[in-house]
């Protein structure tokens, strides 16, 4: 701890009014912690909306433990009545169909409100140095989400949980001779059975409470570097931040409203029409539904897949996809960090968003001309993005003037400067 | 060295927050009335969007809550029949309703005698025997401790039936006599009795 | 004002963002099928406010009980959740009685048969799958608790209504494989289920005409409850929570205003 560190966290200490904080404080500096971090952590005072999304995804995390804890209170992982018991809490238990839309419709809503966080630390180069490991961080807790978001499907028990448990194990078999015995090991059995039902529940209870310590190092992280802004310049001087409350807190907790009506119109108005029907039907080993689909989250990974067909390059093809996502801060060489002052790169990235989403389009399409030809275009767009453009991009690449410090725009004309 | 400059941010920040009003006053010499005003109203309105996010809070919390309590299959639970055509005088058996112990016994002439004619006003819970019983040859109770929630003994043996000749429990040491009242020991109650119908001579739905 | 269409404009970004998301995202892998569109019926628990017609639902009830129950269970319904059609106590015990059920075993180790109480499940036609297979020319007859949610790709209600008045002659020329009818709403226009109503096939206790369209109607409405009774519920509650919402937006977008002019000086 640095001496100017050790003194304003005396300062803040002293300036703790209530004693009984204080007599914590004192023994246990949390609160000064939670006064430093949630109260004057200095945020750069031109981010946008966009930085609000990592609030409403720590909200939807909290929302998915919440829920989830009580709805596992309801649940059997047996494959015997996994499925009736997802019936009787929609049914018998008091507000149980509410908990479970909430959940179920939860998953999406979460994985929207990263794709949009990841999105946007893509776009204001949020992960170039020094916020290296933050970015790192990051996609850890993506992968998290993956699992978890895979070993939830599965739990009702369903047609579509029982075979995207079964094609998802399948993956691993691609692994050069030992494939067989790795998915046997995961499936604890000859095919995917109550071992595997029982082992995934409990993962599907753990991974989120690793998640959670992920998040709480991630926001470690961001709190040492301080946060980016649209404008990809550091903070040069007090001017430059706003204490994150009242002002971050205010603005966040608009857009987490914003967000929370649209979720509640799904939750209430719509909820399985995120749901594949099939997920209907009691899981039946004997046969494989006719058109079996990822949920949205996976699709563009799901069309990478398919667009490679060598089995074991699909496969690594699906896990590079989200991998390539760890060596992001390697691959990009340019100094600058926001798009807004990258004339080049700015439309290459935008064409990647259209990208996914285009990959993500042809996932829930039949795996059939002219959708294969179409994937496999996209996936050389996906992955020549990161490996070939982003690299090299820098070396033509004129950026665009830098403001002098993040106040000078905001102040002088207190007018944006336009994203586009 | 980006600790050190980060940490420099705050305090300047810090003393930027206090200074803040100063400057205003700066700018718009009537601006002080204004400012005051305006924080005031500032003031109110977080704390109008605290006290309306708690209400959020609080109310999502009720059906987290609210699942926890008995669900509706539970609570529908079937009633139970038990045919006592063939529990002799003297005999008892338990059945199982809701999850928990029913004990019914045919009582013996005598028993019955007893029950009735006990001074059941100065018991601790005064309750008298036909108060508990429909048919006064069978005493049907909830077989579980007042108590502490045990369940007594004295079904299967006469030995085990404690001082006053119906149930005893052995956790805490309470008697309950030969209608399940509470008669000595911890218990601060009767033995509950559960509701119950006579639907043919000898047989009884619970329920 | 700059600051108001700001607030604006940012708004607008992240709506249309969730917008943008949320209609690209989901897109449903609807199988091309071959059938004529559904006519879609103006079902009552459509829309914000949607709630079932309990007269409906109880018609469709007897539909059920009197044609579909001979082949078709509804194995997560009970009794009991009769309540819900608007039945009273009484009757919902009386209704639950004219059924029997397996129960035991009995203080004798036998297993008896007894009359059917509210807290038990629907009965099944069939102890198992195999003997309704054995009995229905090897086809299963599917379990209808959750047909509406089965078929919501199919268009739920409207496609139960819509088989049930799509039996019609096999055109010329087409044949029909053993075993299989001609129903224009089906998949392939051939379903193994043979035309379950006929004209006045039941009498309806309110005395309404059962002609095949209305029994068609009310089964569907019934099956629509059935696959999810908590709709009316849930639409209520979704109303309050979106307004309770809505008026906190408010709340929070008059703070952050109030909050950010300062910022802003």
């Amino acid at each position: 701890m640095t001496k100017k560190q050790e003194m304003t966290q005396k300062q803040t200490n002293k300036t703790l009014q209530n004693p009984i904080l204080k007599w914590i404080d004192d023994r246990l500096p949390i609160i000064g912690l939670l006064q430093r971090e949630y109260i004057d952590y200095p945020t750069p005072r031109n981010v946008n909306y966009f930085w609000s999304f990592g609030a409403i995804a720590t909200i939807m995390l909290l929302v998915m433990i919440v829920t989830g804890l009580v709805l596992a209170m309801q649940y059997t992982a047996h494959v015997d009545l996994a499925f009736s018991s997802v019936q009787r809490i929609m049914r018998d238990v008091n507000y149980g169909w509410l908990l479970r839309t909430i959940h179920m419709n939860g998953a999406s809503m979460f994985f929207l409100a990263v794709y949009i966080h990841l999105y946007r630390g893509m776009y204001y180069g949020s992960y170039k140095k020094p916020r290296e490991l933050l970015w790192i961080l990051g996609v850890v807790i993506f992968l998290l989400m993956m699992a978890t978001a895979f070993t939830g499907y599965v739990l009702p028990w369903g047609q579509m949980s029982y075979w995207a448990a079964t094609v998802i194990t399948n993956l691993f078999s691609a692994i050069p001779i030992i494939g067989e015995q790795v998915v046997a090991f995961l499936w604890g059995g000859f095919s995917v059975d109550n071992p595997t039902l029982n082992r995934f529940f409990v993962l599907h209870f753990l991974l989120p409470f690793v998640i959670l310590a992920v998040v709480f190092l991630h926001i470690a992280a961001l709190h040492v570097t301080g946060s980016n802004n649209p404008d990809g310049i550091d903070v040069k001087s007090a001017r430059d931040t706003l204490p994150f409350h009242p002002y971050i807190t205010s603005k966040d907790s608009l857009a987490i409203l914003v967000f929370a009506i649209g979720y509640a119109m799904v939750v209430f108005y719509a909820p399985n029409f995120l749901n594949h029907p099939d997920n209907a039907i009691p899981a039946n080993p004997l046969s494989t539904p006719e058109h079996i689909v990822p949920e949205w989250y996976f699709l563009p990974f799901y069309a990478i897949l398919r667009a490679i067909p060598n089995k074991l390059l699909g496969v690594l093809g699906l896990f590079g996809g989200v991998a390539i996502l760890f060596f992001l801060p390697f691959l990009d060489r340019s100094k600058i960090r926001s798009c807004r002052y990258r004339p080049l790169y700015r439309w290459l990235l935008w064409l990647f968003v259209i990208d996914t989403m285009f990959l993500g389009w042809l996932g829930s399409k039949p795996a059939e001309e002219p959708y294969i030809l179409w994937a496999r275009l996209g996936t050389v767009y996906y992955f020549g993005f990161f490996l070939v453009l982003t690299p090299l991009i820098s070396l033509i690449e004129r950026p665009a003037k830098l403001p002098a410090s993040i106040s000078e725009p905001v102040l002088k004309t207190s007018d944006h400067p336009r994203d586009s | 060295m980006v600790e050190a400059k980060i940490g420099g941010i705050e305090s300047e920040n810090n003393q930027g927050k206090s200074g803040q009003g100063k400057s205003g006053q700066g700018k718009h010499d009537q601006g002080k009335a204004e400012e005051h005003q305006a924080s005031e109203r500032r003031e109110f309105l977080g704390l109008l969007a605290g006290a309306t996010g708690a209400v959020g809070a609080a109310a999502f919390s009720w059906p987290l809550i609210d699942s926890l309590n008995p669900a509706k299959d539970v609570l529908a639970l079937a009633s139970l029949e038990v045919n006592l055509e063939s529990l002799e005088e003297g005999q008892s058996i338990t059945v199982k309703w809701r999850g928990r112990p029913v004990f019914i016994r045919h009582r013996t002439q005598e028993e019955t005698k007893q029950a009735e004619e006990t001074d059941w006003k100065k018991l601790r819970d005064p309750q008298s025997d036909s108060q508990r019983v429909k048919n006064p040859q069978y005493i049907v109770v909830v077989g579980i401790c007042t108590h502490l929630g045990c369940v007594p003994l004295g079904q299967k043996e006469v030995a085990q039936r404690g001082e006053y000749g119906g149930w005893f429990c052995p956790c805490h040491g309470s008697h309950y006599d030969e209608s399940g009242r509470a008669r000595k020991g911890p218990a601060p109650l009767n033995l509950a009795v559960p509701p119950y119908e006579f639907i043919k001579d000898a047989t009884i739905r619970i329920g | 004002m700059k600051k108001n269409t700001r607030v604006i404009k940012n708004a607008l970004i992240i709506a249309s963002c969730i917008v943008l998301l949320l209609t690209i995202l989901p897109i449903k892998s609807n199988a091309a099928s071959e059938t004529s569109p559904l006519e879609k019926q103006s079902w009552p628990f459509k829309g914000i406010l949607g709630h079932f017609d309990k007269t409906s639902l109880r018609r469709g009830y007897e539909v059920y009980t009197q044609v579909c129950a001979a082949c078709h269970g509804m194995r997560f319904l009970h009794y009991r959740d009769l309540r819900e059609l608007g039945y009273s106590k009484a009757q919902v015990v009386a209704l639950a009685a004219l059924n029997e059920v397996e129960d035991g075993p009995n203080d004798e180790g036998e297993y008896y048969s007894r009359l059917a109480l509210p807290s038990d499940i629907f009965i099944s036609p069939f102890p198992n799958d195999a003997a309704a297979r054995v009995a229905n020319n090897n086809v299963l007859p599917p379990d209808l608790s959750l047909m509406v949610a089965e078929k919501a790709a199919q268009g739920g209600a409207d496609f139960i209504y819509a088989l049930m008045i799509g039996y019609k002659e096999a055109p010329e020329g087409s044949e029909l494989k053993e075993g299989l009818y001609y129903n224009t709403a089906f998949k392939g226009q051939e379903i193994a289920m043979p035309p379950p109503l006929f004209e006045d096939i039941i009498d309806f206790s309110d005395g309404t005409e059962a002609s095949i369209q209305q029994m068609g109607f009310d089964v569907a409405q019934f099956l629509a409850w059935a696959a999810d009774p908590s709709l009316e519920q849930r639409k209520r509650i979704g109303l309050r929570v979106i307004i309770f919402l809505g008026i906190f937006l408010i709340i929070a977008i008059m703070y952050k205003r109030r909050v950010w002019t300062r910022a802003h000086s």
